[in-house]
């Protein structure tokens, strides 16, 4: 008898790839003692679409809408990355509107995300009414998406040099209506999940990383910043007119699971600072920058004007040549640092588009999260690392 | 600010110059970043040569990928480029180290001793690219299905190509978990 336990002392057991924890297809082969995790090897790739080579093949413009199907619940933030890389590249300088109008909607996705985030970890954890309540709160956000691209998910709103169309009459007013609105919403959050001695008991203490394995694993975002180490994209090395906003960086302190709630849902708060000030300060002026044949001309231009028109007639059928060279640019994403280097070969094409998906490299560390601990710790692992499986198959 | 960052950049210009004279081809400023191109084969040295300097803090590695100029006259210096996007913490500073590699059997040295997180990355670049990195512990494929033939990310791979793939899942678990 005892010789039999000992033989299957340790086994092996498949999660997913279909597993409602996972968020998506990712499969985690693990190495189990008992109820202890001895190895996680995370096997992904289930919804690789080749993006990067997707995006090769379009002219610059046309290869927006590919960047919002990586991370469809961050999506402008992703369409920000990209149009931010094309216009280093072009060396374009777009209009003041234009960066804080980027920043509101850029800090609108990180509470979208994390609204999501939030809802989908604490059902994991056994909370259920919490997705209820985020996805009602998302609700609001999502309508502002609607109002501005005309999608709630894949809205392809921020293009290069500008916005897609000027942003809509009410803006101001759904704004204000969500700046409202969270506040008390977060509290209320807060009331049921801090000091919550489920979820206290399912999260503090589990799913913990030390700061030199955090930076040699190149994690980023919440999960950098959740072991202590204060470094924001935003701050470190400002974007699209972060430096005119006034916020700060929270930071965790044991870089576990329970720190980096803690830590999203500060960001929420910070995010809604942001929103404040950029709403309040917004100044005016054209949505697009002027930039002949490299930045679509407006609309109203187009019907009217006929050089608008000949310059929309040539950049829709043959783009624009691009220098010769390689650029790389970094944004803070809700999920962490979202880079893309385009390695243009002087055509109107690009010739290698690389995404450097946060998610992906935060994914890695789950083998190190888990090690050690309990099966269901994998769950709450998985849910704080806050990954999205069509950012790291791409 | 600029002023600052100047100094910054004219520190990791001098260390590079100091310590890896031999092994840096040429280096280039374009858009603001740094880029050197250096000796395939000693891209280990720099890594041992990151760590260990405290003074310049680079020890994360931002990103990692890969460059293909198939039929482009940059082809000269060889068809495959390793781009390694290295970022320093403290000094708030990134550069780009670039190696060229041949069309034939392009192989250069793991640096997953020195860096956790390339682990993944070769295996990206080995898969999408057909890069081989020596040294490497467990170099599997990661995203594309076990049976797909060819690696796509390369420019002579059409792109509409589709192979018929039956065996998503293998009945085997890896041999690393053995």
């Amino acid at each position: 008898m005892t010789t039999a336990t000992q033989v299957e002392k340790e086994f092996i057991l498949n999660m997913g790839p279909q597993h409602p924890s996972t968020h998506g297809v990712l499969r985690v082969i693990l190495k189990l003692d008992g109820e202890r995790v001895v190895k996680a090897i995370p096997e992904i790739g289930y919804l690789h679409t080749g993006i990067e080579k997707t995006m090769e093949d379009k002219l610059y413009y046309k290869a927006i809408p590919c960047t919002d199907r990586m991370d469809y619940l961050a999506p402008m933030s992703n369409n920000l990355g990209f149009s931010l890389t094309v216009e280093k590249l072009m060396d374009i300088e777009v209009p003041e509107k234009v960066k804080w109008a980027r920043v509101i909607l850029a800090e609108l996705t990180r509470l979208n995300s994390h609204l999501f985030w939030l809802g989908t970890h604490a059902l994991d954890l056994g909370a259920m009414s919490m997705l209820l309540y985020a996805l009602r709160e998302r609700e609001s956000i999502v309508d502002i998406y609607e109002a501005c691209g005309g999608q709630r998910m894949m809205t392809s709103y921020i293009r290069i040099g500008g916005l897609a169309k000027d942003l809509p009459a009410d803006f101001d007013k759904k704004v204000r209506h969500v700046l409202k609105l969270l506040p008390e919403k977060i509290k209320e959050y807060e009331t049921l999940l801090n000091s919550n001695q489920i979820f206290i008991n399912r999260t503090r203490g589990v799913a913990v990383i030390s700061a030199e394995d955090a930076i040699n694993l190149s994690l980023s975002g919440p999960m950098l910043r959740g072991c202590g180490i204060r470094h924001d994209l935003r701050k470190a090395n400002p974007y699209s007119g972060y430096e005119n906003f006034d916020f700060e960086i929270p930071i965790g302190k044991n870089g576990d699971a329970y720190d980096r709630y803690l830590l999203r849902v500060e960001e929420m708060k910070q995010s809604l600072s942001i929103i404040q000030q950029g709403i309040d300060g917004m100044p005016e002026g054209p949505y697009r920058a002027h930039v002949p044949g490299v930045v679509l001309p407006p609309k109203e231009d187009v019907l009217y004007k006929m050089e608008a028109m000949i310059f929309h007639f040539k950049i829709i059928t043959e783009g624009f040549k691009s220098p010769f060279g390689a650029v790389y640019q970094a944004i803070e994403s809700p999920k962490g640092e979202i880079g893309f280097y385009i390695s243009s070969d002087g055509t109107n094409k690009p010739n290698r588009v690389r995404v450097r998906p946060p998610s992906f490299l935060n994914l890695q560390s789950l083998s190190k999260l888990v090690e050690g601990s309990l099966v269901s710790d994998v769950v709450c692992a998985i849910g704080s690392i806050d990954i999205v499986l069509g950012e790291v198959d791409r | 600010m600029e002023h600052n960052l100047n100094e910054i950049e004219e520190k990791i210009l001098d260390f590079l110059e100091d310590k890896f004279s031999g092994s840096i081809i040429s280096r280039d400023k374009f858009r603001g970043d740094w880029s050197f191109f250096i000796k395939p084969n000693d891209i280990t040295l720099f890594c041992k040569g990151f760590l260990n300097n405290y003074e310049l803090d680079i020890k994360y590695l931002s990103d990692m990928t890969s460059v293909d100029w198939f039929d482009h006259e940059e082809e000269k210096k060889g068809r495959f480029e390793v781009v390694y996007n290295f970022y320093s913490l403290k000094n708030k500073i990134r550069f780009f180290l670039k190696a060229r590699l041949p069309a034939e059997n392009p192989e250069i040295d793991s640096i997953t001793n020195y860096f956790a997180s390339a682990d993944w990355m070769e295996r990206e670049i080995f898969d999408l690219m057909g890069i081989k990195f020596k040294g490497h512990p467990d170099l599997r494929k990661i995203l594309t299905p076990d049976d797909l033939e060819g690696h796509p990310l390369r420019r002579d791979y059409p792109l509409t190509w589709e192979q018929p793939v039956f065996t998503w899942n293998k009945d085997d678990p890896p041999e690393v978990i053995k």
